[in-house]
């Protein structure tokens, strides 16, 4: 289990004696809020185990009669393609984007140069924007590069579109990094990389994971880029999921099972990571 | 120093990539969608996808179009519909993170399971929610039926297949009610400024809420006859859109508000009780008020959110379920299914336009309050 937030040690003047009414009452809400959020879960389970003949709905809440894994491997055959799609665009397009934040950090926190405080605001405006805005001409100049259809030209899009975020979350991290330290580095003789190479860079590891986290969960989960710059054989696993569900005879528990697997990755990330997540989440209230 | 000069040259080259992409694919990119904007390109004998097209200039002419055709109601129901979609998504969100958050600090036991997985879902793609909760919301199955595991009646809720309509009324009426709720704060905010003695703020809030509640009701007189008659109303199956994007958003307002509870210093509640403060008004006067700021960031990041909505409505309900359509989806089936780019171009830059009302005096204050801390 994760420890998401810090929680603060209960000090000893608030621990007074609580009613145990108002205890009990806590606990039930939390309880009964649990039960709803876990809901989906149980429903997405018991469908994606049960058989295809099992499936009715009205006693869909019924546990299945037996472990029948059928519809997980039927999900997994047709989606691997995809997953396999899902994994080249993700891995790139995080990595280069997460470098590209972490130089962009640097120069905006220790090298401020004139037009920064307008520059700055401007880069962040992008990941605000509804994509909507930008798509039709993306369209065109990825089909004017030859990109449309590919993964090539998705993953440029994500790279671009990933940079407000990244750079937003280097350019903080950096920030608390003390400028003596830099200017240290300076009267040793390093110039600007090996201030970056042997002061920033191994000091940014916490901040690289959360903005790796937070990259991958985002593009793995993107549709609207994935559905209008992808032909078929290029489609992430978004895109095929959504398909899953389109034809005349709904399978529920293969699409029940396919949903599972396009959660698994983020999901196991967020379970083993959470803490990372978290701060990636609150960063992108831009205060940080 | 001249290794300084050098090294500060380096700096400024490595930036210049990402702020030259940046430029092109946001701002290019958005001065081409509004000129597109202002152009036929898309009319039938002008295919988006041709090659050589030859577009002519059109001014408004597609935005007044997407207000005043007949063709175009669907747009107009987006918007009615991402009002509603907006307003009762941020009511639910903050309402139900503030009440998670302010139970998860009382102290309890296995605060990090709850915590976990009251955020787990906003680690999932909208893609993934859409296609679990349209099961959930199977009008013959899913919730409906949940009460049956315990012996009760099954619900007869229709969830995004509902066609029912409350709070119906045409434009002419949403646009006087519109007036009359800007002429009411209008009203509040200027007697209760005034009467706590702002009188300056007070002026302001009357001449600005007066002109923009009077251009309302003046463009109520403009709206042509055929669409003042439009009914439009809160599409009950907008709803069920509500529920299943809460579930998945309303733990980050969790935790930001329990990050914002964590931030308030103990000493500051236990000298309010110690003054003789009931827990609940330990709420009301020490932490609420604490809370406003995040309160106000967390509503404008949610807003924006539901604003751009598309995915989660689309793989949902479909692209073509007007009860609970919104303007994201109606641009991309615009542009990229029925391949009318200036229009779709239109229906982008009116939501972009909204998203920007919110965002950029956002960042603004947010990047000023930094650089003065």
């Amino acid at each position: 289990m994760t420890t998401t937030l810090q929680a603060v040690p209960a000090s000893a003047a608030t621990m007074r004696v609580s009613n145990p009414f108002r205890r009990t009452l806590i606990y039930v809400v939390l309880f009964l809020l649990l039960v709803a959020f876990l809901l989906p879960v149980y429903l997405v389970l018991t469908t994606a185990f049960k058989t295809p003949g099992e499936i009715n709905l009205l006693d869909v809440w019924k546990l299945p009669q037996g472990i029948n894994l059928a519809s997980f491997g039927e999900a997994f055959t047709t989606l691997l393609p995809y997953l396999i799609n899902s994994l080249m665009l993700t891995i790139p397009s995080t990595l280069i984007s997460a470098i590209l934040g972490s130089l962009n950090g640097y120069v905006l926190s220790k090298w401020r140069f004139p037009g920064a405080n307008i520059i700055f605001p401007l880069m962040l405006f992008g990941m605000f924007i509804p994509y909507q805005s930008i798509l039709i001409p993306l369209f065109q100049l990825l089909r004017s590069l030859n990109l449309y259809g590919g993964l090539a030209g998705l993953t440029l899009a994500h790279i671009v579109y990933g940079l407000p975020i990244t750079t937003l979350i280097f350019r903080n991290y950096y920030s608390e990094v003390p400028d003596e330290m830099i200017e240290a580095g300076q009267i040793d003789g390093a110039d600007f990389f090996g201030i970056y190479k042997d002061i920033l860079f191994p000091l940014s590891v916490p901040g690289f994971v959360v903005v790796i986290i937070w990259q991958f969960t985002q593009i793995w989960n993107e549709y609207l880029f994935a559905v209008t710059l992808t032909a078929r054989d290029s489609w992430p696993i978004t895109v095929e999921l959504s398909q899953l569900g389109q034809g005349q005879a709904i399978n529920y528990s293969v699409q029940m099972a396919g949903s599972f697997l396009t959660a698994l990755p983020t999901l196991l990330v967020y379970i083993f990571l959470g803490r990372y997540f978290i701060r990636g989440l609150l960063a992108g209230s831009v205060k940080g | 120093m001249p290794r300084m000069n050098r090294d500060r040259r380096t700096a400024l080259l490595m930036i210049t990539p990402s702020i030259f992409l940046l430029a092109v694919f946001i701002y290019g990119f958005i001065a081409q969608t509004v000129y597109t904007s202002l152009t036929d390109w898309g009319d039938p004998k002008k295919a988006s996808l041709a090659a050589n097209v030859k577009v002519d200039f059109v001014g408004l002419k597609n935005y007044t179009d997407l207000f005043t055709s007949l063709l175009n109601g669907r747009f107009r129901t987006d918007l009615v519909n991402t009002v509603f979609f907006t307003v009762l998504f941020l009511a639910a969100c903050l309402g139900l993170g503030l009440l998670m958050a302010i139970l998860l600090d009382q102290k309890v036991r296995g605060e990090s399971i709850f915590r976990t997985i009251f955020l787990f879902p906003m680690a999932l793609s909208f893609v993934v929610t859409g296609t679990v909760w349209r099961w959930l919301f199977q009008p013959n199955g899913g919730l409906n039926v949940l009460p049956t595991t315990i012996g009760l009646p099954a619900l007869d809720f229709q969830w995004f297949t509902s066609k029912n309509r409350l709070a119906t009324g045409t434009w002419r009426d949403v646009i006087m009610i519109v007036a009359l709720v800007i002429g009411l704060v209008m009203l509040y905010l200027g007697t209760d400024n005034w009467l706590r003695k702002k009188h300056r703020t007070a002026v302001y809030w009357v001449i600005g809420l007066g002109l923009i509640g009077g251009l309302f009701f003046a463009s109520a007189l403009t709206v042509p006859a055929s669409v003042a008659k439009e009914s439009q109303g809160l599409n009950v199956a907008v709803i069920a859109i509500v529920i299943a994007a809460t579930w998945q958003m309303s733990g980050y307002t969790m935790a930001i508000y329990l990050a914002g509870l964590r931030g308030i210093p103990e000493e500051l509640r236990e000298a309010a009780r110690v003054d003789g403060c009931t827990e609940f008004q330990v709420y009301r006067f020490v932490v609420f008020p604490m809370l406003q700021p995040i309160t106000l960031s967390a509503a404008i990041i949610l807003g924006h959110i539901s604003l751009k909505i598309f995915d989660l409505v689309y793989v949902m309900a479909g692209a073509n379920n007007t009860r609970v359509d919104v303007p994201g989806i109606t641009m991309y089936i615009t542009a990229f299914q029925a391949n009318n780019f200036a229009l779709g171009s239109a229906i982008a830059v009116i939501m972009l336009i909204l998203v920007a009302v919110i965002i950029v005096p956002y960042l603004i204050t947010s990047l000023r309050g930094e650089v003065s801390s």
